[in-house]
């Protein structure tokens, strides 16, 4: 089975996947007004500042929308395969995929929360599984 | 910039090739041939163009039509981002120089081998960290999940959409059995010949569930797509005097092209309300004038979210628009008389725009008695086209 496609790591993005590598979902926090912005962004949209840091969100989500693929098809994944927007905790929003469900279980608004799918030796991938309330 | 700056400015020669499936040629040849068809058109020869415009996805260089047509001096070119989203934008940028006198006489152009070349529907794509020029950077977070095309892309957006709006793949599939219908009477066509009903949509297999199925879907194509752009005045004495009464471009606050899922509400096209707040605010037109409307139709729910966004109707009214047939060539808003990019091709929705002037010229297969006042919307760009 082919690999899923590398994530491409930027200068602007590298923190997040370095994070993830080491299993740690992320978001940029900028240091000069507190926003968290995803996807990530050189200078802050808010304040202008240069200066930020990656810190560690809850993992926890609503999904806000989805879709079953079935085309076109890659040798990397199983199909349908489902692709996801969750609406994350802290506000930000996150294309991903929701794993360990069945199709018929997907509802928009159910709550999820983060997983990871290893990509090769080095990289892991933030995914998302159904969340059972504790 | 207010959207009528181009008043005063007009789309006098349209040009094309055929469009097919396989081309057997280059896209620059694909261009030379559009683009001399466009100036036969209007009478023009290459030497008095001084202006081209593109957009930044186009695979051909100014530097090798102005080779092979024997372009003498140009004075102005630019290309726009926002891939079939800017397909109007090539309109606003080549009425821009000519209402500045930046340029007399503009080439908005585009070549496309969607089908024998690159397919926009295949998983072929390599991650990359943007996507070659198209103005989104969002891609690269959908590629490591498998989510690699435009129909994948945007289904995200359609499945909220229909939670929201209580649409259907059905509403959808009433706007693809229309422009089937009007693609069905044009020999240009993809479909020429071939309508289809609603079952045969329901039948047509999953692309992304539950909003796109493969008759949803526009037809990859290979094929060119030129207008000439100059001064009204300049157009008169012409046969074909199609006024460029509006246009305008919104690139919007963490809005993105294709891969658009981080603005508040995405069951809402907040680009189309931005360039319909332009277009009808200041040139006197209002959606009641227009007579047909051409609306990029990549995939068919994208059509129905731009007639909520454009206002058409209110939000989650454009099912009902649709069934009750305002699309059709007796409704309220005749639409994609073409066939649309679901019927006719897709040449990056710049066809949409030829169809539109044939309107107004009164040449369109499926035309449109007494068509004055014609408008092309490409959810973040569109433009009103009007004669007198």
């Amino acid at each position: 089975m082919l690999p899923r496609p590398a994530p491409v790591v930027t200068d602007d993005n590298e923190g997040f996947w370095i994070a993830a590598s080491q299993r740690r979902f992320v978001a940029q926090r900028c240091n000069g007004c507190g926003q968290l912005h995803h996807p990530p962004r050189p200078m802050c949209p808010n304040c202008r500042s240069l200066d930020h840091e990656w810190v560690e969100l809850s993992g926890r989500g609503a999904l806000y929308s989805y879709a079953l693929l079935h085309y076109p098809q890659h040798p990397a994944f199983t199909y349908p395969l489902v692709a996801a927007v969750v609406e994350l905790e802290e506000g930000l929003r996150f294309v991903t995929n929701v794993v360990n469900i069945v199709p018929n279980d997907l509802a928009i608004g159910m709550a999820l929360a983060v997983t990871f799918v290893e990509i090769d030796d080095e990289m892991a991938l933030p995914v998302f599984e159904p969340r059972r309330e504790s | 910039m207010s959207a009528e700056f181009a008043d005063g400015t007009a789309i006098v020669g349209i040009g094309q090739t055929e469009y097919s499936k396989a081309a057997g040629r280059s896209e620059t040849q694909l261009a030379c041939e559009s683009i001399t068809s466009a100036l036969a058109d209007c009478g023009l020869l290459p030497g008095d163009v001084d202006g081209l415009v593109s957009y930044t996805v186009d695979p051909v260089e100014e530097t090798e039509l102005a080779r092979a047509i024997g372009f003498r001096e140009i004075k102005w070119s630019s290309r726009v981002p926002y891939g079939g989203g800017g397909s109007q934008g090539v309109v606003q940028h080549a009425a821009a120089a000519v209402a500045s006198g930046a340029a007399d006489v503009v080439v908005a152009y585009r070549a496309i081998k969607a089908r024998s070349g690159r397919r926009f529907g295949r998983a072929d794509a390599r991650p990359q960290a943007g996507f070659n020029h198209a103005g989104t950077t969002a891609v690269q977070w959908c590629m490591p999940y498998g989510i690699f095309t435009p129909a994948s892309w945007m289904a995200l957006n359609v499945t909220r959409y229909m939670h929201d709006s209580g649409a259907t793949s059905k509403d959808f599939g009433r706007a693809v059995v229309q422009f089937r219908d009007y693609a069905a009477a044009n020999p240009n066509s993809h479909f020429y010949g071939r309508p289809i009903t609603l079952e045969d949509h329901q039948a047509s297999r999953w692309v992304a569930e539950p909003g796109i199925r493969l008759f949803d879907c526009c037809q990859e194509t290979d094929g060119s797509a030129a207008l000439v752009i100059t001064h009204a005045d300049r157009a008169a004495d012409t046969l074909a005097h199609v006024r460029i009464a509006a246009v305008a471009s919104a690139g919007l606050f963490e809005e993105e092209i294709a891969t658009d899922h981080y603005t508040p509400n995405l069951a809402i096209m907040d680009s189309s309300a931005a360039v319909a707040r332009s277009l009808f605010g200041g040139c006197g037109v209002t959606r009641d004038d227009i007579d047909v409307a051409l609306i990029y139709d990549a995939f068919s729910p994208m059509l129905l979210m731009q007639l909520e966004g454009l206002g058409f109707c209110g939000f989650g009214e454009a099912k009902d628009f649709v069934a009750d047939g305002q699309l059709g060539p007796d409704g309220q808003l005749p639409c994609n008389t073409n066939g649309g990019l679901i019927g006719e091709g897709y040449i990056h929705g710049l066809n949409l725009t030829l169809e539109a002037v044939r309107q107004l010229r009164g040449t369109a297969i499926n035309q449109i008695a007494g068509a004055r006042t014609a408008l092309v919307s490409a959810s973040r760009t569109a433009t009103i086209l009007q004669v007198d």
